[in-house]
């Protein structure tokens, strides 16, 4: 942020540019209108009141929308620096879920062995080289703060772990195949305060390797770990802005009444 | 002495029935007793039809037993049927049914499980699939009587492939179809969509989706299905009478493993075979009293299979169940 300050005119690396986005569940616009900027090994917050569309935006940016029927939608999102848009239907979901990766509200790890939940995406890749995906597994769990905790039982059953170690395993497993953009689905809802604070220490770490998209409900873990927050209510695009002004010098009275509790 | 306790209880009633606070207490305490009477009145009704029903059971597996206790013994699994009924065996009935099975297997699991797979994972919802899923529930309720008479159009009279092991295994294949496929869909859709959505998110393709994560967590479902369908293919008789299997046979199929090349042979499916039920059945229908025993000793082989099957089940379910949970 001090880059803003200090250098007016640099212009900050770009990672996903949302455009025009329009939303339909079948009639109903979920999501209307929305324009912000995703910036490159920044965190960027999505806060706002439930239903108004917030992880609606997430999900489709990695296209998991597709898997369901009765949804419609509209504009842009550019993925920077190849310029693709990844909502359009001509790109194969499949090519853009292998850049932009996603930890969901629920901890949703495979019934399988750590292991294989954190290789999981490098062996639909074709990577095959058990020492390279031993080396591979080692990295994403030190990455995610789970190596210590898990590393004398990788073969054993994910689902055996705690709430707050799935999750990170999730994170992991998501980390694992360097993705250009993470998304993280308010992946703190469902764990208690201890879980919560380390996954938040984690997503500060992490945005040295990797861009972040995170939506929560949680006004103080917005403000703690992100940015940039982008404030949305009823689906429209209130406030985007960098996180500290946009807590401190709300520009929208509907922005100021939300932080400051006065609704939502 | 008695007569206190109860004038007292008559006081209480008095008292109770003026506060209209305790008037409540007193007629909720009265529902509640009702109630209690009729969870064990409705206890002892199932408990009895239980018991009924346990009881009859016992009683056809035992006079199966004690009738065939005489001949339950290895020389009766090693010897072919023979006129004389203290000769005869069950060699080529237990293989016939083993060899059946073995092709009934094949074709209703790889038949029902991509037909499971398909309509829940591919399918789209539409009059064509309303129309398959129809066709599947109805199938299920067609008499095995019906299955073999269109074995006998079609596999016999049409494919040539004559009263065989191979039009057996068919038959009963499709006979069983719609237990697979059912269960194989009951099993994908016990799986949470959140694993869906996490293998997809990681940029998996919807094959290896099936291939890494549907298949193997259902796959405890879709034995448990396969071997219920065999439990119920292996005692059925009038579809195979149909297609015309015979009674007597006194020889077994071509060996599938040969010593000349190329060493394995499917000559086999061609052959002519009996299986235990009809075998049961021919000897049931003579005259004699002691073919009658053979066919109770049978008939208490076949309930052994049977129950070893569903033994098996049950075991598979409860490991597969530990493994997969979520």
């Amino acid at each position: 942020m001090g880059l803003l300050v200090n250098e007016p005119n640099a212009v900050k690396a770009i990672k996903a540019d949302v455009k025009n986005f329009n939303f339909y569940y079948g009639q109903k616009q979920a999501v209307k209108d929305v324009n912000f900027s995703v910036y490159q090994n920044k965190v960027t917050a999505l806060i706002g009141p439930s239903g108004c569309g917030k992880s609606t935006l997430l999900r489709s940016l990695n296209r998991i929308h597709d898997l369901y029927k009765g949804f419609k939608t509209e504009g842009e999102v550019i993925l920077h620096p190849e310029q693709i848009n990844i909502l359009d239907k001509s790109i194969d979901p499949t090519f853009v879920r292998m850049r932009v990766g996603m930890v969901f509200q629920k901890p949703n790890p495979f019934p399988k062995s750590i292991y294989e939940n954190v290789v999981y995406g490098l062996k639909i890749r074709g990577l095959k080289k058990r020492a390279l995906l031993e080396q591979k597994c080692e990295e994403s769990l030190k990455a995610a703060g789970l190596w210590d905790e898990v590393k004398d039982r990788l073969d054993q059953l994910a689902t055996g772990l705690s709430g707050g170690q799935q999750q990170r395993l999730c994170i992991a497993r998501a980390l694992a195949v360097e993705p250009d953009l993470l998304l993280l689905d308010e992946p703190t809802s469902a764990l208690d305060p201890i879980s919560t604070s380390v996954i938040e220490d984690l997503v500060i770490e992490l945005k040295n390797k990797v861009t972040i998209l995170i939506v929560t409900h949680n006004l103080q873990q917005a403000a703690r770990c992100s940015d940039f927050t982008a404030f949305m209510y009823l689906g429209e695009l209130i406030e985007f802005g960098e996180t500290n002004k946009l807590f401190t010098k709300p520009q929208n009275v509907k922005t100021e009444n939300y932080i400051t509790g006065r609704f939502g | 002495m008695r007569k206190s306790p109860m004038k007292k209880d008559k006081n209480r009633n008095n008292i109770m029935a003026k506060d209209p606070i305790l008037a409540k207490h007193n007629k909720t305490e009265k529902l509640i007793k009702s109630k209690n009477i009729k969870d064990q009145l409705f206890y002892l009704f199932g408990f009895l039809i239980l018991v009924a029903a346990s009881f009859i059971l016992f009683a056809l597996i035992s006079d199966l037993f004690i009738r065939g206790a005489s001949r339950l013994n290895f020389d009766f699994l090693t010897h072919f049927p023979s006129r004389k009924p203290e000769a005869a065996g069950i060699l080529s009935a237990w293989v016939g049914s083993l060899a059946v099975m073995l092709v009934t297997s094949s074709v209703s699991l790889v038949l029902g499980v991509m037909t499971g797979i398909y309509l829940e994972e591919y399918a789209p919802k539409n009059i064509f699939t309303f129309l398959i899923e129809l066709a599947i529930v109805n199938m299920a309720g067609i008499p095995s009587i019906t299955f073999g008479l269109m074995a006998l159009g079609i596999f016999v009279y049409q494919f040539n492939f004559g009263q065989s092991i191979l039009t057996a295994g068919l038959t009963l294949g499709l006979l069983v179809l719609p237990i697979i496929i059912v269960t194989t869909r009951e099993a994908l859709k016990s799986i949470p969509n959140h694993l869906r959505e996490a293998a997809y998110s990681l940029g998996a393709s919807k094959y290896q989706i099936v291939r890494d994560h549907l298949l193997p967590y259902s796959s405890g479902g879709i034995l448990t299905g396969m071997i219920l369908a065999l439990s119920r293919a292996v005692g059925e008789t009038a579809p195979l009478i149909t297609i015309g299997a015979l009674t007597f046979i006194a020889f077994l199929p071509t060996p599938p493993i040969q010593s000349t090349p190329p060493f394995v042979s499917f000559e086999w499916l061609w052959d002519g075979f009996t299986v235990l039920p009809i075998q049961m059945f021919n000897w049931v229908s003579r005259p004699q009293e002691e073919f009658h025993i053979n066919a109770a000793a049978t008939g208490a082989i076949l309930l052994m299979l049977t129950l070893i099957l569903n033994a098996g089940a049950i075991w598979l379910r409860y490991k597969f169940r530990k493994r997969y949970h979520w």
